[in-house]
């Protein structure tokens, strides 16, 4: 490199003249390389010619002359690159393994972690390689051999690298360090049975105090045990402090984690009494209110709060959109509100950054602007769209347009959204028009003037723009209760001329409920439609249909005839729907003698006044996300989603964060005058700090560059110093902190029942105007998706309620609205979302993790008040065990894992669902892979389908049920292919027979009592230390068996609850901690070989921390 | 984090595949195959798409998509930033991020995925450490290395990685040593049909070359820092140097980048440079519409405007143009209905005028809005918020350096609407 800088910069015209040779060279060296390409063409045609060029590669590898082997490893990267097959040249490859090359060297590695994984026993061979350079004197050179032992994917080495794991962790290069710390994560993902021993490499690593392993062992932390928060405890300053120094992907995944930690250690900032959604106002107060406010409610943030948000505070200005981005979702969750305004600039910034950027931020953007306007209201005009946006960047910004509009800004806002009803992009233009409708509803003094406009627009030439026109109109007119027969008139008239299935069937809908106002063009507009009946679509018949019976009821002399002709038509409709509602209104409506007491009320049923639609933002509940995240962005909940915790009431002990005075050892110096100097942490808050990094950064230069590799060193005795001391405090600590944690949680449940009561009354109005859209037609349907059965569905549905209780949905109890709520804001989003965010297809076969989420949201519509406590004590599933049920050499080439998704089975409730991942790990295709015999032969298995064909290399999962009939014994059967049939079996563990079920205290207690005796089965266990906290009590024992939580009232006692697939006998576990070390284990159930059998894996599972 | 990426050419073809974790098929690319079909233009590609099992957060960039997998939550703008750090290096390396270079480099870019991501994390990005580790790709290196069986790994080891400035390679060795910083500005409006200001700010940024030996430590002090509203810094600028004097105090990273970035208040009035007189109409009848344009200069501050160039995406239904212009020359194509109006340099004395009809099919209805203009353009030797650089210093190192400034104003995302 330096020899080719001063060549250059000594004799460029010498290098000119080279240049032209080179030139003139590669013209003549061109054919060899064409010669390659032409092989690697071939690769791809017939197998004879694939065959022979790897045979080529194979005798070029085992040639003496390193330039035809690195030659040959070029080809074979290009191979990989492609994603051809090269796995079969392994041999010939991994004796090079050891090659002095460099480059050869690495190509050979990259090729290793690769294939290692199919060709676990020759990769084996060389283990001794790596093993040997772990002990080399270059720090890089150790460093990129445990990159590669621990990306070999073959778990018979797990133990080695665990040792390697365990020894890098304490070396003396802080790169080897980090390396440990991304190793960590690899043997997590290989092997999770280590993670105890992982957990205590991460412990040491997080005291460490390079900024180079910072990020990378938080990283580690995030994956392997995010839930131990307690190890976060004593480096929590550190973290802050170093954090302008690290890394930037490392700042990401600090911050992040930080968050998270905040919001269980801190008590919160907002201030007292206010809902959490207000508005503008707080934004507005001035610093005298707000003082005045803290006298009142004296409100003091824990000083490491503080650092918190001093130290990331600077990031904003990082070049790195991630960070910034973090940052701002770490003011948005944790700062005290009028601070939240400083991320404004910086996220406003970002929107200069490349599309794929601007559509998260704008996401973000729009999620923040729906609960503070005022934060982003002074940058209103850099939401204005340009016509050269993508169209999904430029629905984002109308959204967050329609947001920020109030009383002052709605005519400025109203003038730029005319230049975007005229946009060449239609779906543009009908997604502002909904804008407008949004605007219009919200600030009543433009109501008016949006309902001229959008009449204006019907006289639009396009055809979607006036459909999307006409929905809105429709949603105006019934917010407004004054007269707009005019209005009505107008779209009467347009009717001939509007094609689109849903205008037309708008219209019709406001012909029937306002048919009183226009007596005399209802009748012809339906006699109009009589006459196109046949050829209309679904929507617009149902519609018919209701005018029609609408029509009857009110004026029936001039419209007698013409329903009785629609009903006719309608009875014998291809679409079922359209019969079903057509024999319904018939039996309402026409009086006959068997109608009994139903069609007295039909008038009321049909001509109920339907209260007004609420228009509300798409992002309106994205804010249950956190800020920056996949989930957020997906506006579902992401595999392996962290919740943020919403904040205790009471402050957790501050002092577990105190770290000892170390004596004063000269800390590694951080060179680029960024550097700190060496902190006790008595001055981490002490204003004289700034001034004193200020002389750091300017004596710091080129000597401190100097003295950074003696200073590391001794950083690290000092470390390892520091650990001996603090490890006994810790562990006092520790037991104390999770006293206080399960105290705290108690509180903070409390504290969110109060919530709750306070938010209900909101909760109820919500939920009422959600059911009352169903009331409304078809347009709460509107824009998109919904099939025709969920539109009747729901049409019948609304009916059906305000015939219970005609002055319909008030008298409904919570209980019962609540859960539709939620199942309907979630429809709402898919909606309005236009197409960018389609949710996930629900039929296919999903992770498991995901389905487990899915599994809690519906136990949260059961019972609400349940749900709340679940996710508290179920933060997260840990990693879903798998099982080997065919290895791929017994199998030839086919192998196959399951594992217990922990979801009701679909096929039969009796059922245990299993997932298996079939795997074709041989060269050619298997062919109807399919269950074959089974034994004994009475065990009832749901099979998968026959799979039809599986590649190579492909895998595809399936899932079974299997009844067990509460049984442990293993369910035996044949897994067959074309060719071949293996007999396998899969043994479930008792945890895995049950199925959890939500029950309160108080059902807890009765059942137990009803399950003594006899039933009881209980045992004193000895529980590891880090078992302590509820949380992890409730973790371990949901790793062992299938069970919900029961929320309790007591802190030192954990009960579970669940049911057994096939009898359905309740699993009663409760738990109760006598001393810190050891509990009552007992178990109610009739179940009593289940129950020892649950006893004994529990206490296994409490016993290893 | 990141589980395995592709890369995709414009016409959906996978080119590239590389894993860090276990293998993912790439039949998990159908997904975003789908999405692609379904949104007609790949600008229009939702950049996060889930499935079942995985989630794919893409980055379209020079007409090639970077498509990742991941499996786990993980703050997607995290992973779009990586994405488009892998687009600037291969950038830097090879000079351009397209698929033909990316082809005829494939070890060279594997060798580079390899180092920057570790187990699907980031390890090395910048281009300093990277470049000591895999040399990039120069025609004489080439040429010697058929020659001898050399390679483009280097054979020393990054030290840069370990040190706390990891943007700075050691040991940097020039014999003319110099430091060059381009002041670029951006002039971001909406002008209206009126031709009044709708919306303008001006974004600014830094970009410096810098060649200088040993570990040299700059200060670069503004006349007016009060003008920068919001910046964003290079990982080598001290912030709190930033925050207490207005100063930016860095050690260089070896090489071209980009200093700061910044963003001039759009509480300022913005000078805009050029006014634009247009009149666009499409006639009911006889299927035909009229244009013309007129640009010339507003607020210059007595500078030249260059580079001057006017890009209308015109309706649909517009099937030919028939103009005439005064200077410069114009075309059409007829595929994208792009009109593009290639000016070069305003003269005030004599301004560029743009006219004639456009011709469209009979019987097809005239299109609702007229089409916005776009303008392009460039003033050497001004930036046009004001801001100056007064002086630079350097410690650390003996020598004296070569330093230049230079200020360029161009146009952003300048649009006109009509």
């Amino acid at each position: 490199m330096e020899v080719g800088f001063s060549l250059r910069s000594e004799a460029a015209g010498v290098m000119r003249t080279a240049l032209v040779s080179a030139e003139n060279l590669q013209l003549t060296l061109k054919p060899e390389p064409s010669q390659e390409e032409q092989a690697l063409t071939h690769t791809s045609s017939p197998k004879e010619a694939h065959k022979a060029g790897n045979e080529d590669l194979k005798e070029m590898l085992e040639s003496n002359k390193e330039s035809l082997k690195l030659e040959a490893m070029k080809r074979i990267v290009g191979l990989i690159a492609k994603g051809k097959n090269a796995s079969d040249l392994f041999p010939a490859v991994v004796k090079n393994v050891a090659s002095k090359n460099i480059e050869l060297k690495k190509l050979v590695y990259v090729y290793l972690v690769r294939y290692a994984e199919e060709q676990q026993d020759l990769a084996l061979l060389s283990i001794s390689t790596f093993q040997r350079a772990l002990k080399d004197p270059n720090q890089f050179i150790r460093a990129s051999a445990l990159r590669v032992l621990s990306s070999v994917r073959v778990p018979i080495i797990v133990p080695i690298m665990m040792l390697a794991i365990k020894e890098a962790a304490s070396d003396l290069s802080p790169y080897v360090r980090k390396t440990a710390a991304h190793a960590i994560q690899k043997l997590y993902s290989l092997d999770a049975d280590q993670k105890e021993q992982l957990i205590e490499v991460i412990e040491k690593l997080l005291k460490d105090k390079s900024t180079l392993v910072a990020g990378s062992v938080v990283m580690a932390f995030e994956e392997v045990c995010p839930d131990r928060i307690d190890l976060i405890h004593k480096n929590y300053r550190k973290l802050c402090n170093l954090l302008v120094d690290v890394e930037e992907w490392g700042q990401v995944v600090i911050i992040s984690m930080l968050t998270r930690y905040a919001r269980t250690q801190f008590t919160s900032p907002w201030k007292e009494g206010t809902v959490f959604d207000e508005n503008d106002k707080a934004f507005y107060d001035s610093d005298s209110e707000e003082k005045k406010d803290q006298t009142q409610q004296p409100y003091v943030m824990d000083p490491d709060h503080r650092l918190l948000l001093r130290n990331t505070k600077p990031l904003l200005q990082s070049r790195n959109t991630a960070v910034v981005m973090c940052v701002a979702q770490l003011y948005w969750h944790l700062a005290p509100k009028h601070e939240v305004s400083i991320v404004t600039k910086s996220l406003v910034r970002l929107l200069r950054s490349h599309r794929e950027v601007q559509y998260i931020v704008l996401q973000n953007v729009a999620t923040m602007s729906i609960q503070r306007k005022g934060m982003f209201e002074p940058f209103m005009k850099s939401f204005y769209v340009r016509s050269t946006d993508a169209t999904h960047i430029k629905t984002l910004k109308l959204e967050i347009l329609t947001n920020l509009a109030n009383e002052a800004n709605i005519s400025t806002i109203l003038r730029e959204f005319q230049t975007y009803v005229k946009s060449q992009d239609k779906a543009f233009a009908a997604a502002t028009i909904q804008a407008i409708g949004r605007c219009a509803t919200n600030i009543s003094e433009v109501t008016d003037t949006c309902l001229n406009g959008l009449v204006l627009l019907l006289s639009n030439r396009d055809e979607t723009v006036v459909a999307e026109s006409v929905v809105v109109i429709k949603k105006l007119l019934q917010t407004q209760p004054t007269q707009h027969s005019e209005i009505i008139k107008h779209m009467a008239k347009l009717f001939d001329n509007i094609t689109v299935p849903m205008a037309r069937a708008s219209i019709l809908w406001m012909m029937g409920e306002y048919c009183e106002r226009v007596p005399k063009i209802a009748p012809d507009v339906l006699r109009k439609v009589a006459k196109t009946f046949t050829a209309e679509e679904d929507i617009v018949k149902l519609q018919t249909v209701n005018l029609a019976a609408k029509l009857y009821l009110t004026n029936s002399k001039q419209t007698k005839l013409l329903t009785q002709y629609i009903l006719n038509l309608g009875k014998y409709d291809p679409n079922y729907d359209i019969r079903d509602r057509t024999r319904f209104i018939r039996q309402l409506i026409v009086p006959h003698e068997k109608s009994g007491a139903l069609s007295k009320y039909a008038r009321r049923i049909l001509l109920a006044s339907k209260p007004a639609p609420v228009l509300e933002s798409a992002f309106k509940d994205r804010d249950r996300f956190q800020l920056g995240t996949l989930s957020h962005s997906l506006n579902a909940k992401a595999a392996g989603y962290q919740e943020l915790s919403d904040w205790p009431a009471v402050a957790p002990d501050a002092s577990v964060r105190n770290v000892e005075v170390i004596e004063p050892v000269k800390e590694w110096v951080p060179i680029a005058g960024k550097a700190k100097q060496q902190k006790s942490d008595d001055k981490f808050y002490s204003d004289d700090e700034d001034e004193k990094e200020e002389e750091g950064s300017d004596s710091s230069g080129s000597e401190a560059s100097g003295s950074s590799s003696s200073s590391s060193s001794s950083s690290e005795e000092s470390g390892s110093e520091s650990e001996e001391e603090s490890s006994e405090e810790s562990e006092k600590t520790s037991t104390d902190s999770g006293k206080s944690c399960s105290e705290s949680e108690s509180e903070q449940k409390k504290k969110k029942k109060t919530k709750r009561a306070a938010l209900k009354t909101s909760e109820h109005t919500a939920a009422d105007s959600d059911s009352d859209e169903n009331g409304n037609g078809p347009m709460d349907q509107s824009g998109s998706s919904s099939s025709l059965e969920s539109s009747s569905d729901s049409e019948t549905d609304s009916e059906d309620d305000s015939d219970s209780d005609s002055p319909p949905p008030q008298k409904k109890t919570p209980a019962k609205t609540k859960p539709k709520a939620a199942v309907k804001s979630k429809k709402e989003v898919s909606l309005l979302d236009l197409d960018d965010f389609s949710p996930a297809p629900t039929n296919t076969p999903q992770s498991s993790v995901f389905s487990s989420s899915l599994l809690s949201d519906l136990e949260g519509l059961s019972l609400s008040n349940v749900s709340s406590t679940m996710q508290v004590t179920t933060p997260s599933f840990g990693p879903v065990k798998t099982y080997e049920l065919l290895h791929h050499m017994t199998g030839k080439g086919l192998s196959a894992k399951y594992h217990f998704p922990r979801q009701p089975c679909l096929y039969q409730p009796s059922m245990v669902s299993v997932q298996v991942i079939l795997t074709n790990s041989s060269d050619h295709t298997l062919e109807e892979i399919h269950v074959g015999d089974r034994s004994p032969a009475s065990l009832n298995i749901h099979c998968f389908n026959t799979i039809e064909r599986l590649e190579p290399q492909a895998s595809v999962t399936v899932s079974m049920g299997i009844d067990f009939s509460d049984s442990t014994q293993a369910a035996n059967f044949q897994l067959c292919t074309k060719e071949d049939q293996f007999s396998v079996s899969i043994q479930p563990a008792v945890g895995e027979l049950l199925m959890p079920s939500s029950m309160t205290e108080q059902d807890f207690c009765t059942e137990q009592k009803k399950l003594q005796g006899m039933n009881e089965t209980s045992a004193t266990v000895a529980m590891a230390t880090a078992n302590t906290s509820s949380q992890a009590i409730s973790k371990q024992v949901l790793s062992v068996a299938n069970v919900g939580v029961v929320s309790s009232g007591q802190s030192n006692v954990g009960r579970f609850a669940g049911r057994t697939v096939s009898s359905g006998a309740v699993v009663l576990v409760s738990l109760e901690l006598q001393e810190t070390s050891s509990a009552l284990l007992t178990i109610n159930t009739e179940k009593s070989v289940m129950a020892s059998m649950l006893l004994r894996d529990l206490k296994q599972a409490l016993a290893q921390a | 984090m990141i589980h395995s990426l592709f890369l995709i050419n414009h016409s959906g073809d996978i080119f590239l595949e590389k894993h860090w974790k276990s293998v993912i098929s790439r039949s998990v690319c159908d997904y975003f195959f789908e999405a692609k079909e379904k949104a007609v233009d790949p600008e229009n590609v939702p950049p996060v798409l889930q499935t079942p099992h995985h989630y794919l957060i893409t980055v379209y960039r020079g007409k090639l998509f970077f498509l990742s997998v991941i499996q786990t939550e993980v703050p997607p703008l995290f992973v779009i930033e990586f994405l488009h750090r892998v687009a600037d290096t291969f950038q830097d390396y090879f000079g351009e991020c397209s698929e033909g270079v990316i082809k005829d480099n494939v070890v060279t870019v594997y060798e580079l995925l390899e180092e920057m991501l570790d187990n699907g994390f980031p390890l090395a990005t910048e281009s300093n450490v990277l470049k000591e580790m895999i040399r990039p790709p120069t025609i004489l290196r080439s040429v010697v290395n058929t020659l001898t069986g050399g390679s483009n790994v280097g054979d020393m080891l990054p030290t840069g990685q370990l040190s706390n400035i990891p943007w700075r390679r050691a040991g940097v060795k020039y014999t003319n040593n110099e430091a060059y910083f381009d002041v670029i500005e951006e002039i971001d409006a909406i002008l209206d049909k009126s031709g009044t200001t709708v919306f303008a700010e001006i974004q600014g940024a830094i970009e410096a070359c810098v060649r200088l030996s040993g570990m040299p430590d700059l200060t670069l002090s503004f006349m007016n820092p009060r003008l920068l509203d919001d910046v964003s810094f290079h990982p080598c600028v001290r912030f709190k140097r930033w925050e207490s004097e207005r100063v930016l105090s860095f050690i260089p990273p070896d090489g071209n980048f980009t200093l700061m970035t910044y963003h001039v208040s759009s509480q300022n009035l913005v000078a805009i440079p050029v006014y634009v007189k247009q009149n666009i109409s499409f006639f009911e009848t006889g299927s035909c519409g009229r244009l013309e344009i007129t640009i010339g200069p507003k607020q210059t501050m007595g500078k030249t405007v260059e580079g001057l160039m006017v890009t209308i995406h015109m309706p649909k239904a517009v099937l030919s143009v028939n103009l005439t212009a005064t200077q410069g020359n114009y075309t059409y194509d007829l595929a994208t209905k792009v009109l593009v109006w290639d000016i070069g340099k305003l003269n005030p004395q004599k301004l560029p005028n743009l006219r004639g009809s456009l011709s469209m099919p009979s019987g097809v209805p005239k299109p609702e809005e007229n089409p916005s203009l776009n303008i392009d353009l460039k003033i050497q030797q001004l930036a046009i918020s004001g801001v100056k650089v007064s002086r630079l210093d350097m410690y650390g190192e003996k020598y004296k350096p070569f330093k230049g400034v230079k200020y360029v104003t161009k146009a952003g995302k300048f649009q006109v609407r009509t």
